[in-house]
């Protein structure tokens, strides 16, 4: 087994952090750890590392029990937001930092630190320090530096948050590249879901301190367990009951929300073709696709998302009525009551 | 661009017209109060017959205040560089109680008047001072001796290590810290290896600072020592002295050869902080 999480949890003084929380990461997988902020995946990430100690629970790491081993022991790669390179050394001496902690022959730290250099695309770079690199450069050495200990767990915390889009676009690719070539376990925390849905090979949702779904891109984007898992991951439009009422959805009871996503509608302008009726608020063309707002009789607005296709099909414009139905809906049970305090106890 | 205004083949009042105010006053200000004063003393100095100027330069007692003036200084400069830096490690890495009151106590050595200062060191180390009256049993003492000229020292110059090195550790990040930790890193081996050499610059910085100010020392120093030629007479209470006798050319020389030193040891001191940054782009 590659990480195995028991029963753990964390509070830093008022805040709980993470409530009781147990996940399995199997040996050589990518997995994300996807939430908005203060969802507690970077105190898990912590955690595993060494760099925070839990209230309660176990952590074992390829099988040994590690929840109190300091984090020196636990023989991880930790990569931070912010790089946290060391300033007074070159590429070379920050990647070798942690070999010559080990006591390795210098011929070995050589050969290492060049074919790190070569994994990471930085073969030239060797004698510069950090403050003359590129944020992606430096992200890049962080990373050698890491993988230069042949670490069992490599941990990523928001690895590419600091980077402006096209870098950051790039280094999501690479990342999944240099896994498949050294297949590490690998665990990196994010809060922006495509960038999970493009990396990982298994995606932990994460709210307000609990694991809300674990599962590929693929079934977290199409069977979300949750609301919030829904509505996180990919746009989504929220009907209340009401408009459900309304317009006879097959299936649903009143009291139930209805979730559907923006481009799973069919858009009509026959009064008897059986949707909702909306008026057209906004119109965007982006290329691609359109996407328009349309604001519905009771007062609730949704997102409708249409592809050139469609748009051809039935070119609406800005305050025409039109007649939604969406095909694919998805409604979840009523929140129970040991959420509604949940939510409660962590806003107040 | 102001600057090449002002090359030779010009008239300099002129070039010094055409500058920006802000580059006008700040001239006007450093020709009067540096270089002015600066270059009137060496040109007193000059004007003493060079003969004269080395016997008097290397009189005996001449060079054993330098001697007591520049070694003490530097030792005192270099146990603040240790001690100065474990506070500002303290004060930045701990929280106490009274902590804004102990910053505060840490800024008094410069408010404070030398002669102040030079009263309650007096006052502490003398031989029936509390500290003073518990080292004199075992022959030590204080004040009245070279010791006490390193007291003084270490006491007015203690300040700036700790103000110049916890800025620079306040925005060393944890996170740096924790990389070296996962490397492996012992706590002692990441403030060794990680976070001394960052520190480095701002250190010599603050023992540099404490230097000069500790060689500039005056009003402390002639209270808690004697003032006995070498035994703890120091090159600023020297000048004073020759002064007093209305050796105006004496008092010249010596200061000449303090400005000299104290020239030479900021030259050494600028390029060791150029080599300690040297990996600043």
């Amino acid at each position: 087994m590659g990480i195995t999480i028991e029963g753990v949890s964390k509070r830093f003084g008022d805040f709980q952090a993470l409530y009781s929380t147990s996940l399995t990461i199997e040996t050589g997988s990518l997995v994300a750890l996807l939430g908005p902020s203060g969802s507690g995946k970077s105190t898990l990430l912590r955690l595993i590392a060494g760099l925070e100690l839990p209230d309660t629970g176990r952590i074992w790491l390829t099988g040994r029990d590690a929840t109190y081993a300091s984090v020196q022991e636990r023989n991880i790669g930790f990569v931070f937001q912010h790089y946290a390179l060391f300033k007074h050394m070159t590429v070379r001496q920050n990647i070798a930092f942690g070999l010559e902690i080990r006591k390795a022959s210098r011929a070995e730290i050589r050969a290492r630190v060049d074919e790190l250099l070569e994994l990471v695309q930085l073969s030239g770079f060797g004698d510069r320090y950090p403050s003359q690199l590129s944020g992606g450069q430096r992200q890049r050495v962080a990373l050698a530096r890491a993988l230069a200990v042949e670490p069992q767990v490599l941990l990523l915390d928001e690895p590419f948050g600091a980077l402006d889009a096209k870098v950051r676009k790039e280094l999501r690719a690479w990342l999944r590249r240099l896994h498949d070539e050294v297949q590490v376990t690998t665990v990196f925390v994010t809060h922006d879901q495509e960038e999970a849905m493009e990396v990982a090979d298994q995606i932990v949702v994460m709210n307000q301190g609990r694991i809300e779904q674990v599962g590929s891109p693929a079934e977290i984007y199409d069977h979300p367990a949750t609301p919030f898992v829904m509505s996180f991951v990919g746009q989504v439009n929220v009907l209340h009951p009401e408009s459900v009422l309304s317009c006879q959805l097959p299936g649903i009871q009143g009291s139930q929300q209805v979730f559907f996503r923006p481009h799973d509608v069919v858009i009509e302008t026959d009064p008897c073709s059986g949707g909702m009726a909306a008026q057209v608020q906004t119109v965007l063309h982006l290329g691609r696709e359109i996407q328009a707002e349309l604001l519905l009789q009771d007062g609730g607005s949704l997102w409708v998302h249409l592809s050139r296709e469609q748009y051809a099909k039935t070119p609406i414009q800005r305050g025409q009525w039109v007649y939604v139905r969406p095909k694919a809906i998805k409604a979840f049970p009523p929140a129970d009551k040991h959420r509604a305090v949940r939510n409660s106890s962590v806003f107040v | 661009m102001t600057l090449s205004a002002a090359s030779p083949s010009i008239n300099p009042l002129k070039a010094l017209a055409q500058l920006s105010w802000p580059w006008r006053v700040t001239f006007i200000y450093l020709l009067f109060m540096l270089l002015l004063p600066l270059t009137a003393l060496v040109l007193r100095a000059s004007t003493v017959e060079p003969g004269e100027f080395w016997r008097i330069a290397t009189d005996p007692v001449a060079v054993s205040t330098y001697e007591v003036t520049f070694g003490t200084a530097l030792i005192a400069a270099l146990i603040n560089g240790v001690l100065g830096t474990l506070a500002a490690w303290v004060l930045v890495r701990y929280r106490f109680p009274f902590q804004k009151g102990l910053e505060g106590l840490i800024d008094l050595p410069f408010a404070l008047p030398t002669a102040v200062a030079g009263l309650t060191l007096a006052t502490v180390y003398s031989d029936n001072g509390w500290i003073g009256s518990l080292l004199a049993p075992l022959g030590i003492r204080i004040s009245f001796t070279r010791l006490g000229v390193g007291v003084a020292m270490l006491f007015i110059s203690f300040s700036f290590v700790v103000r110049t090195v916890q800025p620079v550790l306040q925005e060393i990040e944890k996170e740096v810290e924790e990389a070296a930790w996962s490397l492996g890193a012992s706590r002692w081996q990441t403030f060794w290896k990680v976070l001394l050499p960052q520190l480095m610059t701002a250190i010599l910085t603050g023992v540099a600072l404490g230097f000069s100010r500790a060689v500039g020392e005056y009003g402390s120093i002639v209270i808690i020592a004697s003032s006995i030629p070498f035994r703890d007479l120091i090159s600023a209470v020297l000048v004073i002295q020759r002064l007093e006798q209305y050796d105006y050319t004496g008092a010249t020389v010596i200061g000449t050869v303090l400005l000299l030193i104290s020239l030479v040891s900021l030259i050494a001191i600028n390029l060791l902080q150029a080599w300690g940054r040297r990996h600043e782009a």
